[in-house]
């Protein structure tokens, strides 16, 4: 059973090993990793599970080191992918902004836990939001799908696949500790009915075949190594051809580019999950574990005569911007709950302008607020 | 003696297929030392008639950084020092290709120092070809892992104090199949250095003392280029088999060259695809 790559089916099983399936399932062949809590057990499970199915798995000797393994081997035209939690995502960055630069297909499952440096490696966090996006150094877009549940560990990670395939892209499961530990049941579907999209290959012949030259929805298709094509990637800023270009016009047709394929594809990319928002006067945004909580306390404070509706943005990056808009139409006040001191709540403050109170409900200490809390905080802001 | 003059400088240099030509001209200074060592691994490629379609360069940051862009295969210009962790990724990904990584002392050994021994003791298949020139000289000539104690540069103005690597004993402790260290002066012993690392299965590894004659050598009062030459012929010695250990590396007094290590032992790539297949033999763990 464990050497077919689909297992379809039903399993009670943690995220952390939901996320590893999912990756699997969506193709990926190549796993490249360093220990960490709490994301070591999508590594043990890769380690597992890639040599029966004929993937590869490499455990390397820093974070560093393993996320650029990960765009060798995708240069290689291998679906690949990393794990790791937030002093590994720290040493990651480095070669995240090589990722972007390079344009390479990547996914990168983080498993937030408490920080900053060392924090705490056992308890859930939501602080990893605005590293994610702005880790490395430079303008680049990198998406990201932050999971609420064991299912959604499974499914997001397929669409990391699809979208860093489609947009070779750096691209984020963001979970937190609480949905990579929760074991919950997970169903997994058969082979054929999983979408599964990969990268753009090149049309030309292979003399004509200019690395960066993209299509029209500004993605370029992608040769690999060892196909005769003789193409040349670098860190450096780079004209189509890839060679290296130290010219304000070389940086100016790069670096804009980078950003739009993803901005500009931003209808295509963004997912949000809304519940009781129609007439909702009280807006509450969570998203991952920290969710499940608000969904109850939207539930509990609407049975209490509350008109109050959930936003749970499912990409985080880019941020549902239309979606959160929409949702907050009639909203009188927006409430913000994550798992950490603030993050989220700047993105939701730059789309709702000051056009109603944004509040913060923060709770940066390992665990999750209880419904209850979250209740108490909204009437308090209400006051 | 006209004519036969035309003639010669209307024909085609004859490794030109291996470059890129629109990458010309390079960057390198006069009578730096890469490009003699970049010649050598082209005649090394043409010699062995290797697929250049599986041949990979690899590079990290610096003046031999560059190198990977000036050859006409897939190439790929890493980060600081993570040419070696990319080339694991690119090789386990795909068994068929042979990672070459061309890079200096300060990207390989200080910013990449941990890629290189890991890779080593895994004995991943990838030929590793570092150019000490004994400074950074892309940034302007600062102390490296490799500068002599003693030398000056723009770090170590009054001297530098630290202990350099020895890398050829670094090397081949950490695990190397094949081990060498020739100066630019030695271009054939090079070229078929390197001829035998890439037809070795495994991490070998090919160190070239180089001159680097716009900084290091300039600081240091080691005249010219030429005056550079002039003193490898006069302090290298070679000394095959010898203990790497012992292979001093010393600009003033004497630098040990030859091959110190050439031996077998299962590759990386080799061992995980045994596993595998032994484990689908075996049917469900």
């Amino acid at each position: 059973m464990v050497s077919k790559p689909v297992l379809t089916g039903e399993m009670f099983t943690q995220g952390d090993i939901a996320a590893a399936e999912g990756a699997i399932a969506a193709g990926c062949r190549f796993f490249a990793g360093y220990p960490i809590t709490p994301a070591t057990e999508i590594a043990e499970r890769m380690a597992y599970r890639l040599p029966l199915i004929g993937g590869r798995y490499i455990q390397m000797e820093d974070e560093i080191a393993s996320c650029t393994a990960v765009i060798g081997a995708s240069y290689s035209g291998v679906k690949s992918m990393t794990a790791t939690s937030g002093p590994g995502l720290s040493l990651m960055n480095e070669t995240i902004g090589l990722g972007a630069m390079t344009e390479t297909p990547m996914v990168l499952v983080d498993v937030m836990r408490g920080g900053p440096s060392t924090g705490q490696p056992t308890e859930a966090s939501q602080g990893d939001v605005m590293e994610a996006k702005w880790g490395s150094h430079g303008d680049y877009e990198i998406i990201a799908l932050c999971p609420s549940s064991v299912q959604e560990m499974f499914d997001l990670t397929i669409q990391c696949f699809n979208l860093a395939e489609t947009y070779r892209v750096p691209t984020f499961l963001l979970a937190d500790e609480i949905v990579g530990h929760m074991r919950e049941r997970l169903v997994i579907p058969p082979e054929d009915k999983i979408h599964i999209v990969n990268r753009k290959k090149p049309t030309v012949p292979k003399e004509e075949y200019l690395p960066f030259k993209p299509d029209k929805n500004l993605v370029p298709p992608m040769a690999v190594f060892g196909q005769g094509y003789h193409f040349y990637a670098t860190g450096l800023t780079h004209d189509e051809r890839g060679y290296p270009e130290m010219t304000a016009e070389a940086q100016l047709a790069l670096i804009p580019r980078l950003c739009d394929k993803i901005r500009k594809n931003a209808d295509k990319i963004t997912q949000a999950q809304t519940e009781q928002t129609e007439d909702a006067e009280i807006l509450l945004v969570a998203f991952g574990g920290e969710a499940r909580s608000a969904l109850r306390a939207v539930k509990d404070g609407g049975e209490q005569g509350m008109k109050i509706g959930l936003f749970r943005p499912i990409s985080i990056w880019p941020f549902p911007k239309k979606e959160l808009k929409n949702a907050a139409a009639s909203a009188k006040h927006v409430f913000v709950a994550e798992l950490n001191y603030g993050q989220l709540v700047g993105e939701v403050e730059r789309v709702i302008r000051s056009e109603v109170p944004v509040h913060l409900i923060p709770r940066p200490c390992g665990l999750p607020h209880t419904p209850d809390q979250i209740l108490d905080e909204i009437r308090r802001g209400l006051q | 003696m006209t004519a036969t003059r035309a003639a010669q400088t209307t024909a085609e240099h004859p490794l030109l297929s291996y470059i890129r030509r629109d990458r010309f001209p390079h960057i390198y200074c006069a009578a730096c030392g890469i490009g003699i060592v970049l010649n050598a691994f082209a005649l090394a490629l043409q010699t062995l008639e290797l697929d250049l379609d599986k041949v990979t360069l690899i590079s990290g940051i610096g003046c031999s950084g560059r190198a990977s862009g000036y050859f006409a295969t897939d190439g790929f210009h890493t980060t600081h020092g993570r040419a070696i962790a990319f080339a694991t990724g690119v090789k386990v990904a795909n068994p068929e290709l042979k990672p070459v990584i061309i890079s200096g002392d300060g990207d390989l050994f200080a910013i990449g120092g941990n890629h290189f021994i890991h890779a080593a003791r895994r004995n991943v298949d990838m030929l590793v070809l570092c150019i000490n020139n004994f400074n950074y000289g892309m940034t302007g000539g600062q102390q490296g892992p490799t500068t002599p104690e003693a030398a000056i540069t723009v770090t170590t103005p009054f001297g530098n104090i630290e202990h350099p690597f020895n890398l050829v004993s670094l090397a081949a402790a950490s695990g190397a199949v094949y081990v060498a260290r020739w100066t630019a002066l030695h271009a054939r012993q090079l070229t078929k250095s390197l001829e035998k690392a890439l037809q070795k299965k495994g991490f070998t590894f090919v160190e070239v003392v180089s001159p680097c004659p716009t900084l290091y050598d300039r600081y240091n009062r080691l005249g010219t280029g030429l005056d550079v030459m002039k003193r490898y012929r006069d302090i290298a010695v070679v000394r095959n088999f010898s203990d790497p250990m012992k292979a001093e590396i010393d600009y003033r007094t004497r630098i040990v060259c030859g091959e110190f290590v050439d031996t077998e032992k299962p590759e990386f790539t080799e061992l995980l695809a045994r596993q595998a297949t032994e484990l689908q033999k075996r049917g469900e763990p």
